[in-house]
């Protein structure tokens, strides 16, 4: 049936089902091609996170001193790199999936959806990979979650990727018409990182500034991703409340611009 | 019979603005459209253009209908419309099967994977069930020939082979309604034909079939039903035979032949009448397509009633509404007043300098009267052919697969020296 196309914020999820297998092959032929083309292939999966985790560490531990509420600052950096790269290279490629694959979007029908959709699961490989990385240094510092608040670390990555979702939908739809946002995201991506408490503890920060960071989902997951695998001290409720309520309406607000605009990407690419 | 395809008044507009800010082939697809309601005037205002205007029509299952009609006519922008790409802006249309659609080959292909990769690739793509896709794998791989480099990275193929495999993908799909661009215009003769055949099968096999082309001998053989199409609109809607000689009559539709069997009603004046024109190759068979590589000949017959000025014979190629030359006639003989009688001229246009794609033909003939040219016959749009590349890697184009941009197209003689 093909009718003027609506324009309400829909997910359409029976028809995302139904083209599962697309999708699967997106996020194949994206993650086989990253690797296929680079010497050491899967292996930057560990060495990037490691990478920036050491420069964390010299900088703001070593030299800035920076406070690490308790738990042992390589396993925090850790794990705050981890989730950041994947939410920095999540937002990269689903913000340009549209204009990446612009023959298919010219070409064949397809939910648009599965683009960005496809883009922040690619990354999900890359994390998963850059878990030992985490493993080991907990190992050695013995930092293992004590209690049972394992099982909630998937809840903060999927807010990770429903927030990476929801920005990644909005930016895709806005680049198909200025490609400005190519040249905004790595700048956004440079201060997400401080402002995100990837190499502090969260709850270190004043009380009068914890405010502004409870409005950056990204602070939620990471607070909750150290809570939940190294047993730091637990994420305030309220703040955490709120970086859901946020990552929620972003992602809202990110298909809504999206369903908005998608009757016009043919047309404009 | 039950329907496959029900359109009802399917419209759909484009912004001016928004297409010169587009990229591509839609860009290309629809400056035609633009050029062309920008020389009339402007029906639906300054900046929007109707690509299609209320398109209606129904398609009973197990029916391959071909649609037709001249560039811009909205042919592409229909196919879009129903294969979701874009939204119209009114009117809807109901499909009632498993559709898929062609409206390149090769979508998706990525050069870093190997050929098998690019299979799984374009067919997910192109709607196949990974299970279909593996059971076909071996038929795919055989009807493309490039079964020893299923595991070699497709950026190492030729032009040829890559094109091969692109298709063979494609003509393994097995959907109830295939709705099929202009893709056999790749490749050499022998693999279109097999192509056809493919085509043939499926609707022999009581598939729906909706096929937009230019090449009017694939739309007769294959199609039972044509609408042809202009200007955003149904002008006709019949059985193929019938729609196609009406299109290649009218002056809606140049062909690669036209004739003016009756003296009295052919383009002309007291002087000069014209006869026939049409496309030839080096064989002097006409054709609608031609070998980049090979000449190409425009020949124009033409009677010259009485004896008066010289005459000589010209014509003039445009593509993609820019003029890619005028030509005419320098031969002493068109000094001499022409004798009565009649003549058969031919332009020979060399091999390797036209681009890839459809080229359109205005003859005439002239009389010089300097500075100006006084004109005796003048057809606009008279003919026209496609000039297509069997990407073996000898023309311009060598290896290269892409979009070639450029009016001409030459095949320079290169020098290079190391020092």
């Amino acid at each position: 049936m093909i009718k003027p196309a609506s324009r309400w914020p829909h997910l359409a999820v029976s028809e995302l089902w139904h083209y599962r297998e697309l999708l699967a092959t997106l996020v194949w032929r994206d993650v086989v091609v990253r690797y296929k083309q680079t010497f050491l292939g899967i292996a930057w999966a560990l060495l990037v996170p490691a990478f920036t985790a050491a420069v964390y560490v010299v900088v703001f531990g070593k030299f800035a001193n920076f406070p690490s509420g308790g738990t042992p600052y390589v396993s925090l950096v850790i794990a705050g790199v981890l989730p950041m790269q994947y939410f920095a290279s999540s937002l990269t490629s689903s913000s340009m999936s549209l204009a990446a694959n612009l023959p298919l979007v010219t070409k064949v029908y397809f939910p648009r959806t599965l683009l960005p959709l496809a883009a922040v699961i690619v990354p999900l490989v890359d994390f998963i990979v850059g878990l030992p990385v985490l493993i080991g240094l907990m190992w050695r510092d013995g930092a293992w979650p004590s209690a049972p608040t394992v099982v909630f670390a998937p809840l903060f990555l999927g807010l990770a990727v429903l927030t990476a979702l929801g920005t990644g939908l909005l930016l895709s739809a806005v680049n198909v018409r200025y490609r400005d946002v190519r040249y905004v995201i790595p700048v956004f991506l440079q201060v997400l990182p401080l402002l995100s408490g990837v190499m502090y503890a969260v709850e270190e920060i004043p009380t009068k500034w914890q405010w502004i960071l409870a409005f950056n989902p990204m602070t939620a997951v990471i607070a909750g991703w150290r809570w939940a695998v190294l047993d730091a001290s637990a994420p305030d409720p309220a703040q955490t409340a709120v970086g859901f309520a946020v990552g929620v309406v972003l992602f809202v607000v990110g298909l809504a611009v999206f369903r908005a605009s998608e009757p016009r990407f043919a047309d404009t690419i | 019979m039950p329907v496959a395809i029900d359109a009802q008044g399917l419209s759909k507009k484009y912004q001016l603005g928004e297409q010169q800010a587009a990229y591509g082939t839609l860009r290309e697809s629809l400056s035609h459209a633009v050029k062309r309601l920008t020389r009339q005037e402007h029906p639906h205002g300054k900046d929007e253009i109707w690509a299609l205007r209320d398109v209606s029509f129904e398609v009973p299952e197990g029916e391959v209908l071909g649609i037709i009609g001249r560039n811009g006519a909205g042919k592409s922008t229909l196919l879009k419309v129903l294969t979701r790409i874009v939204s119209p802006t009114a009117g809807r249309a109901e499909i009632r099967g498993r559709v898929a659609s062609l409206l390149e080959v090769g979508t998706g292909f990525h050069p870093e994977l190997t050929g098998r990769e690019n299979i799984y690739l374009n067919g997910s793509i192109l709607g196949m069930k990974r299970r279909e896709i593996r059971r076909n794998l071996p038929a795919i791989a055989e009807f493309s020939g490039v079964e020893k480099f299923l595991d070699t990275p497709v950026k190492r193929y030729s032009s040829g082979m890559y094109v091969r495999l692109a298709f063979s993908v494609a003509a393994h799909l097995e959907p109830e309604i295939l709705l099929v661009d202009e893709v056999l215009a790749v490749g050499d003769a022998e693999f279109q034909a097999r192509c056809l055949g493919r085509m043939e099968d499926m609707g022999a096999t009581g598939r729906t079939v909706l096929f937009v082309s230019h090449q009017m001998q694939a739309v007769s053989q294959l199609c039972d039903r044509t609408i042809l199409l202009d200007d955003g609109q149904i002008v006709r809607d019949g059985p193929s035979e019938e729609i196609v000689a009406h299109y290649l009559q009218t002056t809606a539709g140049a062909g690669a032949s036209r004739t003016w069997p009756d003296s009295t009603e052919a383009p002309g004046d007291d002087l000069v009448r014209l006869r026939s024109v049409r496309v030839v190759d080096e064989d002097g068979t006409t054709s609608d397509y031609a070998d980049v590589r090979r000449s190409i000949g425009v020949e124009l017959a033409f009677s010259v009633v009485r004896d008066g000025s010289p005459v000589l014979p010209k014509v003039k190629l445009v593509a993609g509404g820019q003029i890619v030359f005028n030509a005419m006639d320098t031969d002493p003989r068109w000094h001499e007043p022409s004798p009565p009688g009649d003549y058969v001229a031919t332009a020979w246009i060399p091999g390797n300098l036209l681009n890839e794609g459809l080229i359109s033909v205005d003859v005439a003939v002239c009389s010089i009267d300097s500075p100006k040219l006084h004109h005796h016959v003048s057809v606009h749009e008279a003919l026209s052919f496609h000039v297509q590349d069997p990407a073996e890697g000898d023309s311009s184009r060598g290896t290269f697969t892409g979009q070639w941009r450029g009016v001409v197209r030459p095949l320079l003689e290169w020098t290079c020296e190391r020092g």
